[in-house]
């Protein structure tokens, strides 16, 4: 493997694991704080242990978090310096409101996890939704700093020198807003179905029935919601892709030949070679139609943008495929929830629903990293659209694959230990968590 | 507005060797602990530190934010010359941040426990060593940006005697830090009393490692005593750290908790004053006599203005939130303790 290379797995295998873990920072505690608030406005129990059995979890997820979002803030620089040294300066400043963002997330989290019994009870409640609108604004200030790497604002690029710098506009960019709103929804429903499913396996094999099926409900609703909203954000998303970087919308439908009334492509087999898609479906006239609003208009194709500037489209269009169809299977399964939910009580109870739940618990990440996938190896061969090549930014330092052998390790077992734990919570939800005197306090 | 950026960086990397260092501290002390008594010192421990760790490491993702942002070149220097103590230092921090929440917040309590416990300890030891090697080697001169060969450029940019006994001198602070913040959020006296002793022995460490670093200066021509003793800044510092050190082991014969805490929280501002008073702005010292200057090397205009901007408003609302935290959670802090935590 060469370095460059390896820089760049290295790159993708650390945010990779990153957005597990921040989505989950982001969701978890708006979960959490409405299981505390049935609590506080109820006096259940039950309400109670959901909320403590969650933030246990949730404290793992965090630290697991916050150690591989330190590590990217300096993986930035050790991979790809040339990059951070010009870029730095330049989209620097929602990471700048970021550190505020995080900081206040973790002195809320403190106030949280520690604050049982010790103060007053709405002012604890309060300090976990705090822990969770600062992780959403942490998201979407990091986003718009990835924004800007697609859409790049806020300078002038003159004779390889970058002039006329202002962080705000760079911030502020043409990407931001529909990059965030997707991100900050696609969160709520990665995490949603994850968390519903879990839960829904331990209904369907019936056990602490009482205690899963509030959790359920809790992380359904959000999950349901947020995956209706999906599409339509994400079809706002493929709109301004066309507009800004017409070779990336072009790599994820596999679009080689300019052409008016162009067709959708959904799936086949990209031949970068012949420059055609094999065994796909071909839907006449869509694709000008969801890019421009009308079924005659031209959208550019590969071919309008010279060689040395195509992204991979094999799997820049397979990882497209991947989350959009995964987009439409987790908005099948919450119309019926939601049908469920106001028409047909009968069909919450019934085993089917919660079958469909449990097998889409991984689905929603997996549309997150394939999403990720998109809009990444979519942007190649560009580092910062049209500026700066990726090649160019990565380190001189030789010998990167070792360290990328290194990170793979350490996150993979990370990965481990976390499911592991996971798997030990849940077990032993009857022992801690179940009974309904256990206002007892769990010590570790 | 650079001056503004400057003390926060200034302030942060403070911040981070106090409570970070502390926190670091905690768990060089446990792995100096006897099997018998680790038990109870974890606990300890995990009472005093448990509810600010994360807060505490925020500090260090402040002062890279202000590095890349403010002042890229430098960010960048040392992200390429000291890539390999760098990863070292991330795996530190990635292994003790995981332990320690694992072992907390593991739903069952067995043999993993010690997997976690090992882990933990060593990380606490190894990542400030590491910290220290980076900060020692920024001031050597070692760093060689022209360097082609891979041991000049990657290795020896780092590997110096010198950096090494700033690394254990790092780690000597941590635990004489955390042994004094502990003294004071113990609650039998027998532990108290274990404390005093770690503090003791952790002075003892800081001593001689500082000798050594002196030591290594000389040998591998690091102006270590010009920066210090040429300066009447550095001079008064190392010379109220000095008379405060006399202090403290007064006090540590006492036990007064508050007192110790300001005394060595003193010290350590102290030793940090008269390292970067001299040589400031240049934080970075290259081969060949070489700098990057924290007043040079810095970023547009605009790009400070914003940075700057950011950092206040940040403070603005972090600050309050910080010292309410650290308070309400203080052994003293009243009603603190009748909750578990969690
Ligand atoms: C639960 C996850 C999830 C689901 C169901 C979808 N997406 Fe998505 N998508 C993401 C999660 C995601 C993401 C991981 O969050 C991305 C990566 C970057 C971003 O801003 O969001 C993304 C990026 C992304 C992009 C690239 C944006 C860019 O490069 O700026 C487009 C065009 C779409 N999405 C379009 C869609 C469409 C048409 C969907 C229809 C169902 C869809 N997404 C479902
Ligand atoms: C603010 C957020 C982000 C920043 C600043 C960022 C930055 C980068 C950089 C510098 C690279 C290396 C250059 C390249 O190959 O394009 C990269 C690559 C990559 N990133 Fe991102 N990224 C961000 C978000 C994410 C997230 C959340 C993911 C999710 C999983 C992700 C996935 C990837 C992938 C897959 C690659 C490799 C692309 C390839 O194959 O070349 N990125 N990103
Ligand atoms: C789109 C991609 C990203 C999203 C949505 C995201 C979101 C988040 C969130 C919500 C958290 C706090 C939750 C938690 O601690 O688990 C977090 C932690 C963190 N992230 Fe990310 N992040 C992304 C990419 C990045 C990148 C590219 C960097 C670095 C350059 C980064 C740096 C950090 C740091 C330093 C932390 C730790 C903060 C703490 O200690 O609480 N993140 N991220």
């Amino acid at each position: 493997m060469n370095d460059f290379l390896a820089a760049r797995s290295q790159m993708a295998l650390s945010l990779g694991f990153h957005i597990v873990f921040s989505c989950i920072g982001m969701v978890m505690p708006f979960f959490m704080a409405v299981a505390h608030y049935y609590y506080l406005k109820t006096g259940k129990d039950v309400y109670k242990n959901v909320t403590k059995a969650w933030s246990k979890g949730v404290a793992i997820f965090f630290a697991t978090g916050a150690v591989s979002g330190t590590v990217l803030s300096f993986e930035l620089g050790l991979l790809w310096p040339t990059f951070m040294k010009h870029a730095g300066p330049i989209f620097g400043m929602p990471f700048s409101l970021e550190g505020t963002a995080f900081f206040i997330e973790a002195i809320a989290l403190g106030f949280f996890l520690y604050g049982w019994n010790r103060f007053n009870r709405w002012f604890h409640w309060f300090t976990g939704v705090v822990v969770g609108v600062s992780g959403l604004v942490s998201g979407i200030l990091v986003v718009a700093a990835n924004a800007w790497m697609n859409s790049p604002a806020g300078f002038d690029y003159l004779n390889g020198e970058y002039l006329n710098i202002d962080p705000i506009k760079a911030m502020f960019n043409d990407a931001w807003f529909s990059q965030a709103l997707h991100m900050c929804i696609a969160a709520f429903a990665a995490t949603g179905f994850a968390v519903a499913g879990v839960h829904a396996l331990m209904i369907v094999r019936g056990s602490h029935v009482a205690f899963h099926t509030k959790a359920f409900r809790i992380a359904a609703v959000f999950a349901a919601a947020a995956a209706i909203l999906q599409p339509l954000s994400g079809d706002l998303s493929a709109k301004d892709v066309a507009h800004r970087q017409p070779a990336k919308l072009a790599a994820m439908e596999a679009h080689f030949h300019t052409e008016k009334g162009a067709p959708l492509i959904i799936g086949g087999i990209p031949d970068e070679k012949n420059k055609k898609v094999d065994y796909a479906v071909k839907i006449p006239g869509l694709l000008s139609f969801m890019v421009a609003e009308d079924f005659n208009a031209e959208v550019k194709g590969l071919d309008a943008i010279p060689e040395e500037n195509h992204p991979p489209v094999a799997v820049t269009h397979y990882a497209f495929q991947v989350m959009v169809g995964l987009g439409m299977i987790m908005l099948l399964i919450s119309v019926l929830y939601f049908i469920g939910l106001w028409k047909k009580k009968q069909w919450l109870e019934s085993k089917w629903l919660l079958k469909l739940f449990v097998i889409a618990t991984p689905l929603g990440f997996i549309a997150v990293e394939a999403g990720w996938t998109v809009t990444e190896v979519g942007r190649q061969p560009w580092i910062i659209n049209g500026i700066m090549r990726t090649a160019d930014a990565v380190t001189p330092m030789p010998g990167i694959n070792y360290s990328f052998y290194l990170f793979s390790a350490v996150y993979i077992s990370l990965a481990v230990i976390v499911t592991f734990m996971l798997y030990r919570q849940i077990k032993m939800v009857g022992k801690l968590y179940d009974t309904p005197s256990s206002t007892f306090l769990i010590n570790h | 507005m650079l001056y503004v950026i400057i003390c926060f960086l200034w302030a942060s990397i403070w911040l981070y060797l106090l409570l970070g260092g502390a926190d670091f501290g905690a768990g060089i002390l446990e792995l100096f602990t006897s099997q018998n008594n680790r038990a109870k010192t974890r606990d300890t421990m995990y009472q005093a530190i448990g509810p600010v760790w994360e807060a505490n490491h925020m500090w260090l993702i402040i002062a890279i934010v202000i590095l890349f942002v403010g002042f890229p070149a430098i960010y960048t220097t040392m992200s390429i010359n000291m890539h390999i103590p760098l990863t070292v230092l991330l795996l530190g921090i990635i292994a003790r941040g995981t332990a320690f929440a694992f072992r907390h917040y593991d739903a069952v309590v067995d043999d993993w426990q010690v997997v976690y416990n090992r882990i933990f300890t060593w990380s606490s030891l190894i990542t400030p060593l590491f910290l220290g090697i980076i900060a020692g080697s920024t001031v050597s001169g070692t760093i060689d940006t022209q360097a082609t060969n891979f041991l000049d450029a990657y290795v020896f940019s780092w590997l110096s005697w010198f950096s090494v006994t700033v690394g254990l001198f790092t780690v000597a602070i941590c635990a004489f830090l955390a042994a004094i913040y502990l003294i004071g959020e113990t609650d039998t006296e027998d532990e108290k009393r274990r404390f005093i002793q770690k503090a003791r022995t952790a002075n003892i460490a800081a001593v001689v490692f500082g000798a050594m670093v002196f030591i290594a200066a000389q040998v591998e021509n690091v102006p270590l005593v010009e920066w210090i003793f040429g300066n009447a800044v550095g001079i008064t510092a190392i010379a109220a750290a000095s008379i405060s050190l006399f202090l403290l082991w007064y006090w540590l014969q006492k036990g007064k908790t508050q007192i110790l805490r300001v005394l060595a929280g003193f010290q350590v501002t102290m030793i940090l004053i008269t390292t970067t008073y001299k040589h400031f702005p240049n934080i970075v010292i290259l081969k060949g006599g070489g700098y990057l200057s924290l007043m040079e090397h810095h970023g547009h205009q605009k790009t400070l203005q914003a940075l700057g901007m950011a950092l206040l408003l940040g403070s603005v609302f972090i600050l309050p939130a910080l010292f309410y935290l650290i308070y309400s959670f203080q052994k003293k802090g009243g009603a603190a303790h009748q909750g578990q935590p969690h």
